[in-house]
């Protein structure tokens, strides 16, 4: 899932002061599970927003509106016909759900409530970690499903770096070693031959480097 | 014990303090509460384990929360006590009172009333 963290609370105020109508926008999906931007997390912030303005002397409007994701029109939809109500769009989405608000409601300010920080698992409630880059280009057949472009700091293809210590990276004794974890498991599936093939030269053109990235598919295009 | 607490004290039932949320506190300032505290059993003895922990941390965000909006985070409060505790349950509550009445009423239902007025 993408996972986003909360902005503080001074930084949503700063960025929709000005506005008389807010309508503060929740996604379902991966920012319900990080427990950052679901319906939860909307009655608390549109709670503490209404709370600050009124003890402020202002009268904004805060409502509240979650749906099932921002990064599908068909959802984005659902508040077609009472968006012109609003000054500006609070949205809890991650960063695509925002951007896809903004695309949908051109005329409407758009503002983050989130920093949207990766695409990770969710080790235990309240601890997320990163897991994929979106390299456009998967390796995880030949790392023992454990991916050397999100997981190593160097993004190493063929090894550890000389800052390996103990199954620990250099850059903190909380961080594992990629390639640590990666031989371990080539150990324990009877499969660390695979470790001595080189890897290729990676295609970084399908990543980031590339520029904005598009997948078109005729298949299922209609 | 027939014991007396201060009457401005509203009770709210649950059948754990775990089910206690943040936005079951933001909404009681939001409707005018001047503070609310939270009544939990002691720290180790939760019939769920973790219930009255779970409160504790969302009672501490909330008081960041009210902070940081300018409500003031000392009207909220986290305490612990076993059902036997009488007594403890009738200082909590002095102990509460006092300290809100030290601070004001809430600034929300000033402000609300300032606001119809206008």
């Amino acid at each position: 899932m993408i996972v986003a963290k909360p902005k503080p609370v001074e930084e949503i105020i700063e960025s929709v002061n000005g506005f008389d109508r807010i309508l503060l926008v929740g996604c379902n999906e991966c920012v319900t599970v990080c427990e950052a931007g679901g319906r939860k997390e909307v009655g608390v912030l549109a709670s503490a927003l209404r709370m600050h303005f009124l003890n402020q002397g202002k009268n904004v409007r805060i409502d509240e509106e979650t749906l099932e994701r921002q990064c599908d029109r068909e959802y984005l939809e659902e508040v077609r016909n009472r968006i012109d109500q609003y000054d500006a769009v609070l949205s809890l989405a991650c960063g695509v759900g925002v951007q896809f608000m903004a695309e949908t409601y051109f005329q409407t300010p758009v503002v983050p409530g989130v920093d949207t920080c990766f695409m990770g698992v969710t080790e235990e409630r309240g601890v997320w970690s990163e897991r994929c880059q979106g390299c456009g280009q998967c390796v995880l057949a030949r790392t023992g499903g454990i991916c050397p472009v999100s997981r190593c700091a160097k993004r190493l293809f063929n090894g550890p770096c000389g800052g390996s210590t103990q199954g620990k990276c250099e850059l903190s004794k909380d961080v594992e070693c990629a390639w640590q974890l990666i031989i371990d498991r080539l150990t324990e599936l009877g499969r660390l031959d695979d470790y001595e093939e080189l890897a290729p030269v990676k295609d970084w053109s399908t990543e980031r480097a590339g520029g904005p990235r598009r997948v078109e598919r005729e298949d299922v295009r209609q | 014990m027939r014991l007396q607490y201060p009457g401005g004290i509203r009770i709210v039932s649950v059948p754990c303090t775990g089910k206690v949320d943040l936005i079951h506190i933001m909404r009681a300032f939001e409707k005018g509460a001047d503070g609310v505290y939270v009544l939990g059993c002691m720290e180790g003895e939760c019939r769920y384990e973790s219930g009255n922990l779970r409160a504790r941390k969302r009672v501490d965000k909330a008081k960041d929360l009210l902070e940081r909006i300018g409500i003031g985070g000392d009207r909220v409060s986290m305490y612990n006590l076993s059902s036997s505790e009488a007594p403890r349950f009738v200082e909590y509550a002095r102990e509460m009172t006092e300290r809100i009445r030290s601070l004001g009423p809430n600034p929300i239902k000033i402000a609300s009333k300032r606001h119809e007025a206008a």
